[in-house]
């Protein structure tokens, strides 16, 4: 039973990386909007765009490891 | 995950085997015991990386011919990348950690590159290997930073731009969001390589059934090609991370 509740709680956790997508979907997509409003200064502003992805992406990863540590761990 | 599904398919196909196994460290030269001295996977994938990193910057360039062979531009190229990328985000003062940072990215993109090969083995898959990379990173910025200000290292924690009674709660955050930065810089990265290369596997093992593997082999070259860029994409990060660290420790005011 507690071995099927943590696969429960594995796939919870997976939800974790989707909503993750959302945010990193919502820095891309603000970025695009910045760029071609301004394009002369998107350049110099993609590292900052890799700096927000990863942000956002990190916690995704996170939710993905707890689903890992829920699988193979638990 | 769909890792149980894709094993029992994988009986039915003829194929047993699971997502994760490719991540096990196995001593090389027989045995299962692995001691901190034993020569493992791990090892041998570390040392091909050096070779390879050694054989583009060094005998790729040992020439210095006015017109660059295409080793030598991809070296070039390498180094002028990382160069600017140091020289922007941290500073024209920080040039002095030049050399580290560009270690460090050549080897993670190696690393990241050679683990794309069918059959070997991805070294920065494993937390232990990146949590050692990012606490280096982390033991270097602190203490720097610390010999360099003294106490005014500390005023990273203290934002004067906020309004004074916000200060103490900002003080707490910003001290809890310094200390996680080795965690989240090591596992971005190892999760990232670790996830694609998993999702690989998990389409392999749906590869074995015949109605679904045309599917599922084009699923893996889409996986593949996503996975050369976030190979990429990931030792950037990673780098410009560190370079974002290090401007903190040359430059700790708000």
């Amino acid at each position: 039973m507690e071995g099927q509740l943590a696969h429960i709680g594995a796939g919870i956790a997976g939800l974790g990386t989707g909503i993750a997508a959302l945010g990193v979907g919502n820095v891309a997509a603000n970025f695009l909007a910045g760029a071609l409003r301004n394009p002369s200064a998107a350049a110099s502003q993609t590292a900052t765009l890799f700096i927000g992805i990863a942000f956002a992406e990190a916690l995704g990863i996170f939710s993905f490891l707890i689903a890992l540590l829920l699988m193979f761990a638990v | 995950m769909a890792t149980e599904t894709a094993a029992a398919h994988g009986e039915e196909g003829g194929l047993v085997f699971h997502p994760m196994d490719q991540f096990i460290v196995k001593p090389l030269f027989g045995g299962t015991e692995v001691h901190w001295y034993t020569i493992t996977n791990v090892t041998l994938w570390m040392a091909l990386a050096v070779v390879a990193i050694f054989a583009l910057m060094v005998l790729a360039t040992s020439r210095r011919a006015t017109i660059p062979s295409r080793g030598q531009s991809i070296a070039e190229l390498a180094y002028g990348f990382i160069y600017k990328m140091v020289e922007d985000v941290a500073g024209k003062d920080a040039v002095g950690f030049f050399p580290y940072v560009m270690t460090l990215f050549m080897f993670i993109v190696f690393a990241n590159f050679l683990g794309l090969i069918p059959m070997s083995f991805t070294t920065t898959s494993h937390f232990a290997v990146t949590i050692v990379l990012a606490l280096c990173v982390f033991l270097t910025v602190t203490i720097y930073g610390l010999a360099k200000h003294g106490t005014k290292f500390l005023g990273l924690f203290w934002v004067t731009s906020a309004p004074l009674p916000l200060r103490p709660i900002l003080a707490v955050i910003e001290l809890i969001s310094y200390f996680v930065r080795p965690v989240s810089h090591s596992i971005r990265l190892a999760g990232n390589v670790m996830a694609g290369h998993a999702v690989i596997k998990v389409f392999a093992g749906f590869a074995a059934i015949a109605v679904v593997s045309p599917v599922s082999i084009l699923a893996i070259t889409a996986m593949y090609g996503l996975e050369v860029l976030v190979a990429f994409i990931q030792a950037y990060v990673f780098t410009i991370l560190t370079c974002v660290y290090l401007k903190d420790a040359l430059h700790p005011s708000h």
